[in-house]
C-alpha cells in the first residue's frame, strides 16, 4: 500500500531551480504518467523522490502514506517501500547481480534473512519471466550490460524486491519493440491495490503496453496538465508545443 | 649476550602477555643475537656442519649491510629486542593426541583441524619457532609428496635440503635475508617430484604467540618437472603490545612445464614488522602464480618475485592490500624476464582507510635474451578517506627491443554514485560500501580456496569498522 503525495515541490540544483511547485497525488494501487518535453524536470521528480543527495529541496513536502519523507536517508525511503527504475543504472563491478539482490531484499526483510534457496528459485522464475539468460544472475551488477538489459535488470530488481510505489524514470529509452514488450510484462505484473507507479516517459509507446490511470503533462518544473489514458494520445498528435508556448506565456 | 644468560626454561614466559595462550617454550635463546646464539640454536637442532657455517657467515654478513634504505621508516625497529628463538614443545608431534592441550586450544581457535577435515591433504602448522603440528596425508606420501617443516627436512632430506637452500636467495640478497639465514628456524619445506600432481590445495598456518618472538621461517618449495601444486599459506596473530619481527625468507624452484601456486593471507596484528623475502624461478614453459594477501602487521615490505628463466614461462603476482590506522603496506612484485617469449602479469589491489597507507614498488626487468617479452602491470586503490594516501614506484628495466609492457594505475574513492545506487535499494551507507569494496576485491578473493575467501571477507570487514560506519 502506498499513497504519494507531492505538494508544492520546489527543487534546485547547484542554485538552479528545476521544480517550481509540484503538485501530484498518487493512491493506492494507481498507475501515473509523468509526461513533457526534454530538460523539463521529470528525472529531478524522480530522483528527488528517491532522495538522490545532488537535488536540493527549498519548498514542499513529500509525502509517503501521510508521513513527510524528505528528511529520510535514500536507504530509509527505499525500505519504505520506494523504488526508483533509474535512467542511468551503475554498474558496480565484481558484485554479482545474485548477491546485490539477495543483498537488498535482506536488508529490506526486518533482520530476517530471505532464505537462499526461495530466493534463487524466485530469482530464477523472473528472470525466466524477462527474458534474461540465466548468466545474468552471476556477472557483476550491470557489469557490460547493454542499455536494454539494464533496463530489464532494473525491471528484475523491481519485481524481486517488491516496492509499494515505484518510479521508473525512462524506464522505455534506448528499447527495442520486444524488449518494450518485455519490460510492459514486468510493469502489469506488479499491479495490484498493492503497487503504486509513476512512469516518466517522454513517449506515449510504453502507454500502450502499460495503460495509466492518470496522465501529468509538466513543463518548465510544473504540471501543467492532467488527465487520463486519452491524454497521451492527444498528445502524440499535438506534440508538447502547445504546452511549452502556453509556459512562455506563463 | 653471554651463554649464562639463556635460560632454558623460560617460567615467567606469560608475564604480561594478557590473554596470550599458557604455553611454556621448552627452550629458548633468550633476547638479542650473537655467534652464541646461533650456535646454541645450531646445536639444540642437531644441524649439520654446513648450516652452522651457513648460519654463520650469513650473521657476520649481516652485521656489515645497512639497512634498507628505501620505503618504510623502520628506524623503531629494535633488533638487539628479539627472541631469535623459542621451541615449545621437544619435538615434532605427528599425532593430534600427543599435541599438548593449550596449543590445540589455539588451532582449534584458528580452525586448523576442522581446515583439514574438510580441504586438506596435509597440514603443518607453525607454532611460535617450530612445527609442533605436522600431518601429511597418506596418498601424498605414497606419491612422493614431501611436506614437512624445514628443520625436519633438514634431517631427513639433508641432500635435497643442501642443493636448493640458499640458491635462489643468497644470505647477501639483503639485511633480513641474512638474518634469517643466520636464526631461521620453522618453515615448509615442500617436495613435489616430476610429473606429480598435488590435486588438492596443501597448507599451512602460522601463528606468532609470544611479544618479542622473531619469526624467522625459511620456506622451500621445489616443484619437479612437469609437476603441479597449489601451497596455501594463512597468516593469523593475536593482538599485543611489544614489537615483533616476522622476516621469512621463501625459495620456490618450478621446473620445466611445472606450475605453483603460492597463496599468502597476511594478517599479522598491528605492532608486528613484516619483512620478507620471497623469490621463485620458473624454468621453461613453467608457471609461477604468487597470490598475496596483505590485511595485517604495521610496516610490511615484500616484492614477491619471478625469476623467468626458461622459454615461455609465466609468472604472476595478483595481490591485495589493506592498510588502516597506523599501518603502511608496501608490496609490490618484480618480474624478471631472462629468456625469450616470458609472460608476466602483476594485479595489485589496495585499500586504504583511517590514515593508512598503501605503495606498490615494482619491477619488471628484461635482460638481453628476453625477446618477445610481455608484461601487463596493472594498479588499483581506492582511498576511503583523504588522510589515507598510497603512491606507485613501478621501475621498467629493458635491455631489448622487441618487448611490450602495459602498465595501468588507478586511484579512486568510493563513488558517490554506486553508493547512492545500492542505497536506492534499502542497502544502508555502510552495507553498501561494503559490498563495493567487496566487489572491488572480487578478482583476488574468487582465486581463493572457499574457506579463506569467506575468512578474508570477514577479516577485511572487521579492520574497515570503523570506516565504512
Amino acid at each position: 500500500m502506498a499513497d504519494l503525495e507531492i505538494k508544492n515541490l520546489k527543487v534546485a540544483v547547484e542554485d538552479k531551480t528545476i521544480l517550481n511547485g509540484v503538485n501530484l497525488h498518487i493512491k493506492d494501487g494507481e498507475v501515473h504518467a509523468l509526461m513533457g518535453p526534454n530538460g523539463t524536470g521529470k528525472s529531478t521528480l524522480s530522483e528527488t523522490i528517491m532522495g538522490n543527495p545532488r537535488y536540493t529541496i527549498t519548498d514542499g513536502q513529500i509525502l509517503l502514506n501521510g508521513k513527510d519523507i524528505t528528511k529520510m536517508s535514500v536507504d530509509q525511503r527505499a525500505r519504505a517501500g520506494v523504488f526508483l527504475a533509474m535512467q542511468y543504472p551503475r554498474e558496480v563491478a565484481g558484485v554479482s547481480n545474485a548477491n546485490f539482490i539477495h543483498s537488498a531484499m535482506n536488508a529490506r526483510s526486518n533482520g530476517k534473512p530471505v532464505p537462499v534457496l526461495k530466493f534463487l528459485q524466485d530469482l530464477q522464475h523472473n528472470m525466466k519471466f524477462l527474458d534474461i539468460p540465466d548468466e545474468y544472475a552471476d556477472r557483476g551488477l550491470n557489469e557490460d550490460f547493454s542499455g536494454g538489459e539494464k533496463k530489464r535488470n532494473e525491471i528484475l530488481q523491481m519485481m524481486m524486491l517488491k516496492p509499494s510505489m515505484a518510479i521508473l524514470d525512462e524506464i522505455d529509452s534506448g528499447l527495442d519493440i520486444d524488449a518494450l514488450k518485455v519490460v510492459a510484462k514486468g510493469i502489469n505484473a506488479m499491479r495490484s491495490d498493492k503497487f503504486s507507479c509513476l512512469m516518466v516517459t517522454h513517449y506515449q509507446r510504453l502507454l500502450n503496453y502499460v495503460v495509466p490511470d492518470f496522465v501529468h503533462v509538466m513543463v518548465d518544473g510544473k504540471i501543467v496538465k492532467d488527465g487520463g489514458p486519452e491524454l497521451a494520445k492527444e498528445l502524440e498528435k499535438t506534440g508538447y508545443e502547445g504546452f511549452e508556448k502556453e509556459a512562455e506565456k506563463g | 649476550m653471554t651463554k649464562e644468560q639463556i635460560p632454558l626454561k623460560e617460567n615467567d614466559v606469560n608475564n604480561e602477555r594478557g590473554s596470550m595462550d599458557k604455553v611454556e617454550p621448552v627452550f629458548s635463546t633468550g633476547v638479542g643475537i650473537s655467534e652464541a646464539t646461533i650456535k646454541e640454536i645450531s646445536k639444540a637442532k642437531n644441524e649439520p656442519e654446513w648450516m652452522l657455517d651457513l648460519r654463520l657467515k650469513a650473521y657476520r654478513k649481516y652485521l656489515t649491510m645497512p639497512m634498507l634504505d628505501f620505503g618504510p621508516d623502520l628506524s623503531a625497529l629494535n633488533l638487539d629486542k628479539i627472541k631469535y628463538f623459542q621451541r615449545a614443545t621437544d619435538h615434532i608431534a605427528r599425532k593430534w593426541s600427543d599435541v599438548p592441550d593449550t596449543i590445540k586450544q589455539t588451532f582449534e581457535r584458528i580452525g586448523v583441524p576442522k581446515a583439514e577435515r574438510q580441504y586438506l591433504a596435509g597440514s603443518s602448522a607453525q607454532y611460535e619457532s617450530e612445527a609442533v603440528y605436522s600431518n601429511l596425508k597418506h596418498d601424498l606420501e605414497s606419491r612422493g609428496i614431501i611436506f614437512m617443516d624445514t628443520d625436519s627436512a633438514l634431517r631427513l632430506h639433508p641432500d635435497l635440503v643442501k642443493e636448493y637452500f640458499g640458491k635462489l636467495i643468497s644470505y647477501s640478497d639483503n639485511k633480513f635475508a641474512a638474518l634469517n639465514t643466520a636464526v631461521w628456524s620453522g618453515g615448509t619445506f615442500l617436495y613435489v617430484p616430476k610429473g606429480v600432481h598435488a590435486d588438492v590445495p596443501i597448507q599451512s598456518y602460522f601463528r606468532i604467540n609470544a611479544g618479542r618472538t622473531g619469526q624467522f621461517e625459511r620456506t622451500l618449495i621445489i616443484v619437479d618437472e612437469g609437476g603441479s601444486v597449489n601451497y596455501v599459506e594463512g597468516c593469523t596473530a593475536p593482538n599485543y603490545s611489544e614489537d615483533s619481527l616476522h622476516a621469512a625468507v621463501v625459495e620456490v624452484f618450478v621446473k620445466k612445464d611445472a606450475y605453483c601456486r603460492y597463496t599468502t593471507i597476511q594478517n599479522w596484528s598491528t605492532n608486528v614488522y613484516s619483512l620478507e623475502t620471497k623469490r621463485a624461478s620458473a624454468g621453461e614453459n613453467a608457471t609461477m602464480e604468487w597470490v598475496d594477501g596483505n590485511l595485517g602487521a604495521k610496516i610490511t615490505m615484500k616484492y614477491p618475485s619471478v625469476y623467468l628463466v626458461g622459454r615461455g614461462a609465466t609468472g604472476t603476482m595478483l595481490s591485495i592490500a589493506a592498510a588502516g590506522a597506523g599501518m603502511h603496506q608496501d608490496t609490490g612484485a618484480k618480474m624478471i624476464h631472462m629468456a625469450p617469449d616470458t609472460h608476466s602479469q602483476i594485479v595489485s589491489k589496495s585499500i586504504c582507510h583511517d590514515g593508512g597507507r598503501a605503495d606498490y614498488r615494482g619491477l619488471i626487468k628484461y635482460t638481453k635474451d628476453a625477446h618477445h617479452a610481455h608484461s601487463h602491470v596493472e594498479c588499483d586503490t581506492i582511498l576511503m578517506d583523504k588522510k589515507s594516501g598510497s603512491d606507485t614506484f613501478p621501475v621498467n628495466d629493458i635491455e631489448t627491443s622487441d618487448g611490450t609492457i602495459e602498465h595501468e594505475a588507478r586511484v579512486s574513492k568510493v563513488s558517490e554514485e554506486q553508493l547512492y545506487y545500492l542505497e536506492s535499494r534499502g542497502l544502508s551507507e555502510s552495507a553498501a560500501t561494503q559490498l563495493i569494496i567487496m566487489g572491488f576485491l572480487e578478482p583476488f578473493t574468487k582465486q581463493l580456496p572457499m574457506e579463506y575467501a569467506v575468512e578474508l571477507n570477514r577479516l577485511i570487514k572487521f579492520q574497515m569498522q570503523g570506516s565504512i560506519g
